[in-house]
């Protein structure tokens, strides 16, 4: 018999039945908890009379529709100017209070994007089931951990039963070996294999990222990569286990203490596929071959190296593929053979679930050291992911980096990654972001947005438009 | 949960691969703590020319005249036809519930993102999977109408997973049992989980033993 895959090995130890047409119920570990997708999923449980199974295992911070501005945030909840948003943050604290579901108020220090919080606070850990009623769930697979994304009915499914009721997914492994060249990070890799692949690539599969590259990454770098697993259609994504893992662990609030800790290191050691596992489909990419990525379109698919040009849709034969591309260059008030360095921005935004740990806005400052926001960016934010990697920045000094180089500096949330709070785009703006969505109006209304590294949405503040953070 | 046993309406084209869910209904929307009350802003970057706001009244905004939901032939359309990877994106179930709300109860389509598949069985939506070849020649068969006064009325049927087209033929569809058995009885998948309680505590007792930290109290 073949060995185990580290998917194989998370969902075996999850399972609690196995139905006949293959379907499961799998054992959730954790569920994480944001304003958006759990209000009607409360409402059910109160429609229904029923109570979660354990409360204990749930966790909730409010952060799509958190205001970002340091007046406004000051209020707390009550100073919440979007009369919706206020309602929808203050209807997470009313349920979680009634349930008592242990929640990270707006201005708690740890508050933050769910995404980032649950892996720096301890509350998610290798070897669990995660869910959350949101798609970049799959970030806490860089832990070693089965973490996915789910809808409102689930949320309400698994509050209800600790179960989720799905079918086993197949395994695809992406191999990323050699070394990654200077000024190319974990977001470069993770928008080249989406490129590769394709924004479907990974439908109905788990991908594991493996390698040498994969490898030598940080836990931040890590993340950053499962958390676009998504982006390439694959509910979960995953990384082995290793030392970097375990020390990132190591002391976090909500992990396990002293003989438990012991005791779960060892667990956790099991916690990456068997030589001899078999995937349904193994993808390969070399790390010397992958340069600092921009993308162009209207999905993380359409993503080319900085040295590229804008596609030409008479040269596609498909005839699918032509009309998405023509669609796209309409959308993005791109023309075909254009440089992709020549794209004039007037926004910036470096922040997300995807980047805005503290190695991320490390990466960032580091660029803008000095320098200026160019004329013609009229806007550039830096939002860091949660109240702690914000007071991380500010005691390493990054944030008068920032305020001196002429980008905002803001309180955590989701931000205009997805523009729910007053954070957006005007229409027909180009923005270098470091978020994980170029959909259209993804981050406002007619908004056109160029998904980067944190490295080059800085270089990209300055020079005013796209350049190679190599040369920089 | 809603129930799906027959379906008889017209067909609308939504033709373009990709469509995810912040096209399906825009973040704006996902304010609401309400599941029900979507439909006015399914599509609502492609319906109409403005940008539109939660809580407006949509019934005087400038309507996209190219849009097919928006032109006559597919007013009261109930089923969708789609192109690869339909639904993908944010895991929002906001998306099934404005297709739902709006009187889609059916898509076509030769693949669907994961997690709006699944929501889309959670709200009495069925999600069918046909060949990529099958979609197309749907696709032609649905523009050829255009040129007639017939509308491309489907009757789709999950008991017998067929759709019969317009022109007579039937075409066959697969769906998990399992799904098609709680779509077809419109049944609470809560309460029937529940049924396999003691199989839930007997694997927290097991597992409690195996990996006691999974249950210290993070309260």
């Amino acid at each position: 018999m073949a060995g185990q895959t580290l998917y194989d090995k998370l969902w075996q130890s999850h399972l609690v039945k196995e139905r006949d047409d293959g379907s499961a119920l799998i054992y959730i570990d954790r569920q994480l908890i944001h304003e958006v997708t759990s209000p009607q999923a409360f409402e059910g449980l109160r429609i229904a009379n029923r109570q979660p199974w354990r409360v204990d295992a749930n966790f909730a911070v409010p952060d799509h529709n958190v205001p970002t501005e340091t007046h406004e945030r000051s209020g707390g909840v009550a100073g919440i100017t979007d009369e919706v948003s206020r309602l929808q943050v203050q209807t997470l604290d009313e349920n979680c209070r009634d349930f008592d579901i242990l929640e990270f108020h707006i201005n708690d220090v740890r508050q933050g994007i769910v995404h980032v919080v649950g892996p720096e606070q301890g509350v998610t850990l290798p070897g669990m089931t995660i869910v959350c009623g949101d798609s970049h769930t799959s970030t806490h697979g860089a832990l070693g951990a089965m973490a996915q994304g789910i809808g409102t009915s689930d949320v309400e499914h698994v509050m209800a039963t600790q179960c989720l009721s799905q079918q086993k997914m197949k395994n695809m492994l992406v191999r990323i070996d050699g070394q990654l060249r200077a000024g190319v990070t974990a977001k470069d890799v993770v928008l080249a294999v989406i490129g590769k692949i394709g924004t479907a690539g990974g439908t109905h599969h788990a991908i594991e990222f493996g390698g040498e590259v994969v490898r030598s990454l940080s836990m931040e770098g890590r993340m950053t990569v499962c958390n676009m697993a998504i982006e390439a259609g694959a509910r979960v994504g995953l990384i082995a286990v290793d030392d970097t893992t375990i020390e990132y662990v190591k002391g976090r609030p909500y992990a396990p203490q002293g003989a438990m800790w012991d005791q779960a290191v060892t667990a956790w050691r099991e916690l990456h596929s068997d030589d001899d596992a078999h995937f349904d489909r193994v993808v390969e990419l070399r790390g010397e071959d992958i340069l600092p990525q921009v993308t162009w379109g209207t999905s993380p698919e359409m993503v080319l190296p900085v040295s590229g040009v804008i596609p030409d849709p008479a040269t596609i034969d498909d005839a699918g593929k032509r009309a998405a591309t023509e669609r796209a260059l309409d959308y993005m008030g791109l023309q075909a053979g254009m440089s992709i360095t020549d794209i004039k921005l007037d926004a910036v935004f470096i922040g997300s679930c995807t980047n805005s740990r503290i190695e991320d806005l490390r990466a960032a400052a580091e660029v803008v050291k000095g320098k200026k926001v160019a004329a013609n960016v009229k806007r550039a934010l830096v939002v860091p992911g949660s109240g702690q990697v914000k007071q991380q920045a500010e005691a390493e000094g990054l944030d008068k980096i920032f305020i001196e180089a002429g980008l905002e500096w803001r309180e955590p949330g989701c931000s205009m990654c997805l523009a729910m709070n007053s954070d957006k785009l005007g229409d027909g703006e180009h923005c270098a972001s470091t978020s994980n969505r170029n959909f259209e109006g993804r981050q406002g209304f007619g908004g056109r947005t160029h998904l980067v590294s944190p490295a080059m949405a800085a270089a990209a503040s300055v020079a005013g438009h796209f350049v190679d953070v190599r040369d920089w | 949960m809603k129930s799906f046993t027959v379906l008889k309406g017209i067909a609308a084209p939504m033709d373009r691969a990709n469509v995810d869910t912040d096209l399906i209904i825009p973040k704006q929307f996902l304010k609401s703590i309400q599941r029900s009350g979507f439909g006015p802003n399914l599509f609502d970057g492609l319906r109409y020319l403005d940008e539109g706001q939660p809580g407006q009244d949509c019934s005087n905004r400038p309507l996209n005249p190219d849009f097919p939901l928006n032109q006559p032939r597919y007013k009261g359309a109930s089923v969708l036809l789609a192109r690869e990877n339909f639904g993908c994106g944010s895991s929002r179930e906001h998306a099934p519930w404005a297709l739902e709300d709006f009187g889609i109860n059916c898509i076509i389509a030769p693949s669907y993102a994961d997690i709006f598949y699944n929501n889309c069985f959670k709200n009495g939506v069925l999600p069918i999977e046909l060949d990529a070849a099958i979609v197309d020649r749907l696709f032609v068969e649905l523009y050829a109408s255009e040129e007639t006064s017939e509308a491309f009325e489907l009757t789709v049927d999950l008991a017998s997973q067929t759709i019969q087209t317009p022109s007579g033929e039937t075409i066959h569809f697969e769906v998990d049992e399992f799904r098609k058995h709680c779509l077809l009885n419109g049944l609470d998948d809560i309460g029937l989980t529940l049924e396999s309680a003691d199989a839930i505590r007997a694997y927290e007792q097991k597992r409690r033993e195996q990996a006691p930290w999974l249950f210290d109290v993070i309260g």
